[in-house]
């Protein structure tokens, strides 16, 4: 592509990306469909989970990513302080040789909506460790303005709970996160189906990370097809400029040379 | 001597390594964390860590998540 349909590579923790739909690998039925997941979305940064060895383990999904060349980007899923997420960043770096972390730290299972207190805490701590910190958030924007402060790399705020489908609920929240961030937005958490990943680059979010969505889709490598030109066209459409929505109608056709019919 | 190792009681014998606690569960070193009592162990100094009684050993790698 070239000219006005080009995508302009994505700049995120230092590195550049022609994808801008990331791929959480959680809820995927096994490796060989996470392949055609891989193939299908495009996705150059996947993220994994860090947890007790399993002897009886077939197979490394750090082989599969790193077979199809994606960023592995750790997160800390299953903290719910500042302290168990610092040390499962730590760790992560440790296993992986990677300073990224996407860092989540929730406060109930019920929801597993970010705890703003931990999260803040967490993030000054690993930023301060020299991270290359991607922090779960909620939607509000004033936490997100807090998380560039303390040096994060990007903010991820959620369109709706982790796993839910909801979509984007607050999409006037997320436009003033964009507005205000001078780190790229990705949307994580919430998006359901392609037309909510559209929206959320048409909303002015850099990039979008979807799990569930793709993983526990019926066809999940055909919903990561859907998802990935989803991210195009919302890109693309955020580019080419939308009209201004109106409340009453406009013609599209002149008046001018009408037929007197009546 | 018995210490913890990913939240199960094991009888280790004395000078037992992180090492050879990581090669004989994890099969391999590579993609494996090691924390020994909630401190984060690097991997070069797996080899001369010895478990003590009652250490708490998390043995850690990455799956598919998030």
């Amino acid at each position: 592509m070239s000219g006005s349909d080009a995508l302009a590579p994505l700049a995120l923790a230092g590195r550049q990306f022609r994808s801008r739909l990331l791929l959480g690998t959680g809820g995927i039925p096994n490796l060989a469909v996470l392949e055609r997941v891989l193939e299908a979305s495009g996705a150059e940064v996947a993220t994994v989970a860090l947890r007790r060895v399993d002897p009886e383990a077939r197979g490394s999904i750090l082989d599969v990513l790193a077979r199809h060349r994606v960023e592995v980007l750790p997160n800390t899923a299953g903290c719910y302080t500042a302290a168990e997420a610092v040390l499962t960043a730590q760790l992560a770096r440790e296993a992986l040789g990677t300073d990224w972390v996407k860092l989540e730290v929730v406060a109930d299972d019920r929801t597993l909506l970010p705890d703003p207190l931990e999260l803040l805490e967490a993030a000054e701590q690993l930023c301060a460790l020299g991270f290359l910190v991607l922090p779960y958030t909620t939607d509000d924007p004033v936490l997100a303005r807090h998380l560039e402060q303390v040096g994060c790399a990007a903010v991820m705020p959620l369109g709706a709970p982790i796993g839910s489908g909801l979509g984007i609920r607050n999409p006037h929240n997320i436009e003033l996160i964009v507005e205000q961030a001078r780190v790229p937005v990705v949307l994580d958490a919430g998006i359901g189906t392609a037309s909510d990943a559209a929206l959320a680059l048409e909303l002015g979010c850099d990039a979008v990370l979807v799990a569930s969505a793709i993983t526990r889709a019926e066809d999940p490598p055909a919903m990561a097809a859907a998802m990935r030109r989803a991210v195009e066209a919302g890109y693309l459409a955020r580019r080419a400029g939308r009209i201004p929505p109106r409340t009453l109608a406009r013609a599209s056709s002149p008046r001018t040379g009408l037929a007197r019919l009546a | 001597m018995t210490a913890s190792v990913n939240g199960q009681r094991r009888e280790l014998p004395a000078g037992t390594t992180l090492g050879a606690l990581v090669d004989q569960l994890a099969g391999r070193r590579a993609g494996v964390a090691v924390a020994l009592n909630r401190q984060v162990v690097p991997r070069a100094a797996w080899d001369v860590t010895l478990v003590g009684p009652d250490d708490q050993v998390e043995l850690l790698s990455a799956v598919a998540g998030g």
